[in-house]
């Protein structure tokens, strides 16, 4: 048999119309799902399942380990019934609003500091930034002791210039709890809007405050007038994104006080979490998740709407 | 006389601001170093004066490394930070790239998905979630995270890299076809050299979220030798009623020094990255 070069043998090539897989690459939409195909199967078994698998289960009677019992909306009618569901309730409307007018505020501070030239600005960024880049239980285990009872330095201090006479009990009062958990989520979330209003600030042109300043306006007029206007859309993305993932906080509240005391910080999450893991009442817990949906799909329709305009 | 007012202003304006936010922003940060230093005289007395170390000891470190599966936690988490962010990076480029640069069916559908997904917060998801792994037989196993970060990783991967892929000019990539480049070798040899900041970007944003993630592991999670640094810290350095503050200290502190290194050779990325969301759409 001879052998020789494959081609010689062959005749002149004519284009292949069917379909190899080198040319399915080339079509546009076939491409184009080959990539997706991966990623979509994935977040199809591991977000979409699970979303409706949680509506299933939260119209169960499912003890962990157990069959389930259907129970239609047995559960989302005993927390309605449930004075704790609704203290739950308050308690992250007030968190979340608390919280985010003090980020805002303190964020717009921070940018408004940081947006004047100075030596070492970048250095300065960085660290500012590292509240919220270190992992958030992380930092609240250096916060649980700023708020021991015993030994809390925040008491020591205030004892020692003669405030008050008795430190308090940060986490084993009501209120005092609250506004821990609110200090915390504060602390960690200013970075995340200083630095997102500084980058917007950094876009506005020297031009447009020297042309304000000859037309006569004062600096709080061009703040208003020229500053406030233009990071507009960024204040409102920023605040959007932020209150979405603080009404789905977890990780402070579960660190710094387990919801306590007496349900006076349960939040949500904490909340489903306690129902859903803690007491293995896997409807109950999916039900309390769910609850928190509508307030969810209300901001994110917000948001997506408000992205698309812009 | 104006050179002092000009600093007057300077003093008032920037300096003495700047200096609250640097206290406030890092106080915890210094806390936690010096209590991880102090010998436990020193950190469970009323008297001392507490803002400094008198006599720093190392202690705590020791007995963190000794005594508890620390080295075990830091080798997990790293791990699954590693793997979950090169996974999802590698799918979320594939899905981004379609979405931002190409016309086909349903891509308005999983634009949309994408969003939702980045969006809807992992809250919604855990206890169902807790159960499917549970059946898939995987609980106290690092794959039950290796599966799950990625939910929270994919999106935001995806969300971020389409935009840094419709910056790139179509005329580039059509260069490239009419010179015969298959359209995956114009993404793999142009458009994604051209996109290297946001892929760096979005992968040390992923690093820092995977290494943030608590619930997942902590519902998974539920062995010493599985476990990650912050439920590692959290379970076994706190029992009862007692807690092991030093060593609670010196693993906060070495638990954050990865993705302190990491931040602190990227820095300008991850501000890109964070502020791409809010400042570029």
């Amino acid at each position: 048999m001879a052998v020789g070069p494959a081609s010689v043998a062959r005749p002149a090539p004519v284009v292949d119309r069917r379909a190899s897989p080198r040319r399915v690459l080339e079509r546009e939409g076939a491409f184009s799902w080959i990539m997706l195909a991966p990623g979509v199967l994935f977040l199809l078994a591991f977000v979409a399942y699970p979303f409706f698998y949680g509506i299933y289960l939260s119209l169960q009677d499912r003890p962990v380990a157990k069959p389930g019992l259907f129970v239609g909306l047995a559960n989302f009618i005993n927390l309605a019934h449930d004075a704790v569901f609704w203290q739950v309730t308050r308690n992250t409307f007030l968190y979340v609003a608390v919280t985010t007018v003090f980020k805002l505020l303190g964020g717009l501070a921070m940018a408004l500091v940081m947006n004047q030239t100075f030596r070492g600005r970048n250095l300065t960024r960085a660290f500012l930034l590292l509240p919220f880049i270190v992992p958030t239980i992380l930092s609240t285990i250096a916060w649980m002791w700023i708020f021991d009872p015993t030994f809390s330095v925040i008491n020591w201090t205030l004892v020692n210039t003669g405030v008050v006479a008795k430190g308090f009990s940060w986490l084993g009062n009501a209120t005092l709890a609250m506004v821990a958990i609110i200090i915390v989520n504060t602390w960690r979330g200013i970075p995340f809007y200083g630095i997102s209003i500084l980058a917007g600030l950094q876009t506005i042109s020297p031009d447009l405050y020297e042309a304000a300043a000859i037309d006569g306006a004062s600096i709080n007029q061009r703040f208003w007038y020229v500053t406030m206007p233009i990071i507009k859309p960024i204040l409102i993305i920023v605040t959007m994104f932020s209150v979405i993932f603080t009404f789905a906080d977890f990780q402070i509240v579960y660190a710094l006080t387990h919801g306590g005391p007496a349900n006076a910080t349960q939040v949500f999450v904490t909340y489903a979490y306690d129902l859903g893991m803690s007491a293995g009442q896997l409807g109950m817990g999916a039900a309390a998740a769910l609850t928190m949906l509508p307030a969810l799909v209300l901001l994110i329709i917000g948001l997506t709407l408000y992205l698309r305009r812009e | 006389m104006v050179g002092a007012h000009r600093l007057g202003t300077r003093i008032v304006r920037l300096y003495i601001p700047l200096a609250v936010c640097m206290v406030l922003m890092l106080f915890p940060f210094y806390w936690m170093l010096i209590t991880s230093i102090k010998p436990n005289r020193e950190l469970y007395s009323q008297k001392v004066m507490p803002l400094i170390v008198h006599q720093p000891t190392l202690k705590h470190y020791y007995d963190l490394l000794s005594e508890t599966n620390f080295i075990t936690w830091t080798y997990n988490t790293l791990l699954v930070a590693v793997v979950t962010t090169v996974v999802s990076l590698i799918l979320g480029t594939m899905m981004a790239y379609p979405l931002a640069r190409l016309k086909f069916p349903g891509a308005a559908v999983v634009a949309i998905g994408v969003a939702a997904t980045y969006l809807v917060p992992q809250p919604l998801l855990f206890i169902p979630m807790a159960d499917i792994i549970n059946r898939l037989d995987l609980g106290n196993t690092l794959t039950a995270v290796m599966l799950t970060y990625p939910t929270l990783l994919i999106p935001f991967c995806a969300w971020l890299l389409m935009g840094y892929f419709k910056s790139v000019p179509r005329e580039l990539e059509e260069a490239a076809r009419i010179d015969g480049a298959s359209r995956f070798q114009a993404m793999a040899r142009v458009v994604l050299p051209l996109c290297t900041p946001g892929l760096l970007s979005a992968g040390i944003f992923a690093f820092t979220l995977a290494q943030n993630e608590f619930l997942y592991a902590l519902i998974f999670l539920a062995k010493s030798d599985v476990r990650t640094v912050p439920v590692g810290a959290i379970t076994e350095l706190i029992r009862g009623d007692v807690f092991y503050w030093g060593q609670l200290m010196a693993a906060a502190l070495l638990g954050s020094v990865p993705v302190a290194i990491i931040y602190s050779f990227f820095v300008d990325y991850y501000v890109a990255g964070l502020t791409a969301g809010s400042v570029k759409t």
